[in-house]
């Protein structure tokens, strides 16, 4: 270890991501700040409309549609990509930073064989003879746990089940050996015991190539046994990030708070009723006024409606940082005493 | 007819979908068995929970319940009365007391009609409350009972959040005064913030109005919450049914225990949520 700090892989500087659409212009994304350091696993939970996709695509320059107004930094290898033109782009995506997504069924071609598009994604970085990029392919099968890869590599999509589409989607992403992985809802579209296949193949996959994930979730559940770190989004903004032990046993947001009480458990005592939170997440195009999650927390004071709270660090823990206008000792008696 | 008499006896259903090869002289080449053999009962007053993995016959076991498809072979029986092959105006009249409300809330209301009139349809359909003045006080007092504002009665579904849609579905479901109410993945299209506001309700509903609730559900911790007794499906056939704390503390069947293991992140004695 140097006592130089090792600048991180990936940093995220106030991102910004606005639409504009008929209704009015969409903050999907409205200032977030975060960093990945190599080989770790940062977890970015939240609802839908809080704009964990939009942040997560954004990246990679996966929003750069017409009229998307993006602004802040993406510094990924001391490179700022959104500053990259297209094509300096194409040549990071899929390479060093891959990114997989939700449902595995839209994510094939349907048309073409499995291998020939991982053999495709190999050969678009890399400058290697087909039959050496074929070879490559099985091998990457046989990675991710796709049984006799030397046949399968020739099926088509609809030959492959749910989970093993997932997993050839991350044999493409891991094709070209990334540093960095995004999954954006991995394991939404899979059943459970499927899900939790994928995840421990993550899980395997990170410790032995040592890449670093990203992992985007509305499922606190999945990310609590993979992150080193979570970040929780709400509206567009970052509201708590801390290390993952940490955000679990002692989370600070009331909206945190309520993530955790609203899920039911598989042990410990069964309750009369869950604690939801009350109302529905908010408008991005006219979020509400000062702390966005003032309208449905159960502690807003008059004043929380006007002041906007920053993303902070505790005095006492600067790795865990909350954007909430109450008192810490308030914060900390509250959650005490809700457990 | 007893208390102790179950309300739903289901037995030995099968439901087999036929595949076809050939396009013009279609010949049977073998058959999907969805579910195949599958015995339970419902009781009165409780909560039923089934569930299982994607394509383990779960929603057609819960269709076949409700006469919504008809099996291959075995009986339904509901009070007592086999409406495995009943017909036209008998079959509506136990429609009334089988209600259903559905997955996905942006699909299963139609987009053209106002939320009062989606309401009030099961009124329509079956002649009640033919009055207008009068089914329009009965939909704004179902509003009402599901959490919805009755003055919203003409507008239309998109205007509705996703959890207030599913209050719809429940409203209308409700309308007829149903005994037994399926819930087929009520809340799994829902936010988490939403889910529990749904799941809350249909307890509320259920406790207030006496309601037999089954529901369907492929996530163990919201059938554990809800359920009084729980049904394991794999591959159309129940493998595991016991009463909730049994099945949770000591599953006996593997597969239950491998269901129960992949959970992620919900149990806490690994690294886990409290609270």
């Amino acid at each position: 270890m140097s006592t130089v700090e090792e600048p991180p892989l990936l940093r995220v500087e106030d991102l910004r991501v606005e639409f504009p659409t008929e209704d009015g212009v969409v903050k999907a994304v409205d200032g977030i700040t975060y960093e990945v350091g190599r080989g770790r696993t940062l977890g970015i939970v939240g609802e839908s409309g809080s704009g964990k996709t939009v942040a997560a695509m954004t990246v990679l320059g996966l929003t750069r549609v017409q009229g998307a107004r993006i602004s802040g930094r993406v510094v990924f290898e001391g490179v700022d990509l959104l500053g990259l033109d297209e094509g300096a782009l194409q040549r990071i995506r899929g390479n060093e930073i891959a990114m997989i997504f939700q449902d595995p069924s839209t994510a094939l071609h349907p048309l073409y064989k499995v291998g020939a598009q991982i053999v495709e994604a190999v050969r678009a970085h890399q400058d290697v003879t087909k039959a050496a990029a074929r070879k490559r392919t099985i091998e990457l099968l046989g990675l991710v746990g796709i049984p006799d890869p030397g046949t399968r590599v020739d099926d088509y999509p609809h030959e492959f089940s749910g989970g093993m589409r997932q997993r050839a989607m991350i044999a493409m992403a891991l094709a070209n050996e990334p540093r960095l992985l995004i999954a954006d809802e991995p394991t939404t579209a899979l059943d459970v015991t499927v899900q939790a296949q994928i995840l421990a193949l993550l899980e395997r996959l990170r410790a032995e190539l040592g890449m670093a994930i990203v992992i985007v979730t509305h499922d606190i559940g999945v990310v609590a046994e993979m992150a080193d770190e979570i970040a929780v989004m709400y509206a567009g903004r970052i509201v708590e990030m801390a290390a993952t032990e940490t955000l679990l046993n002692r989370p600070e947001h009331p909206y945190t708070w309520g993530l955790l009480r609203s899920i039911p458990k598989l042990d410990g005592p069964r309750l009369e009723r869950l604690e939801p939170i009350k109302g529905s997440p908010p408008s991005l195009i006219d979020p509400p006024s000062g702390c966005h999650f003032h309208p449905r927390c159960e502690y807003a004071q008059p004043d929380h409606a006007r002041i906007d709270p920053e993303l902070l660090p505790l005095p006492d823990d600067p790795s865990h940082s909350v954007a909430c206008l109450l008192e810490p000792q308030m914060r900390r008696k509250l959650w005490e005493e809700s457990v | 007819m007893s208390a102790t008499e179950p309300l739903m006896e289901v037995r030995d259903i099968e439901k087999h979908f036929p595949l076809t090869r050939g396009i013009v002289l279609a010949r049977r080449a073998g058959a999907v068995k969805a579910v195949d053999g599958v015995s339970f009962d419902v009781l009165r007053g409780e909560t039923l929970g089934i569930v299982g993995e994607t394509g383990c016959g779960k929603s057609t076991t819960a269709r076949l319940m409700v006469r919504l498809l008809e099996p291959t072979a075995g009986t339904v029986r509901f009070e007592g009365e086999d409406i495995t092959r009943l017909r036209g105006g008998r079959l509506k009249a136990v429609r009334r007391e089988l209600q259903m409300v559905f997955q996905d809330p942006y699909s299963s209301l139609n987009p053209r009609k106002t939320v009062g009139s989606i309401v009030a349809e099961p009124f329509a359909i079956h002649g009640l409350h033919t009055e207008r003045a009068e089914r329009r006080e009965q939909v704004k007092g179902l509003m009402d009972r599901v959490g919805l504002n009755p003055e919203h009665y003409n507008r239309y579904p998109h205007e509705f959040s996703g959890g207030q849609r599913q209050r719809i579905g429940v409203a209308r479901a409700l309308a007829l005064g149903p005994k037994l109410l399926i819930a087929d993945e009520p809340v799994s299209a829902l936010d988490v913030s939403i889910q529990a506001q749904v799941l809350n309700l249909l307890r509320e509903l259920q406790r207030d109005m006496g309601l037999t609730l089954v529901l369907i559900s492929h996530d163990l911790s919201v059938v554990r919450h809800m359920c009084d007794r729980v049904a394991v499906m794999y591959a159309g056939k129940i493998v595991e049914l016991a009463e909730n704390e049994a099945l949770y503390s000591e599953p006996s069947h593997p597969y239950t225990r491998e269901l129960l293991a992949a959970v992620p992140g919900a149990r806490s004695d690994r690294r886990t949520i409290t609270g």
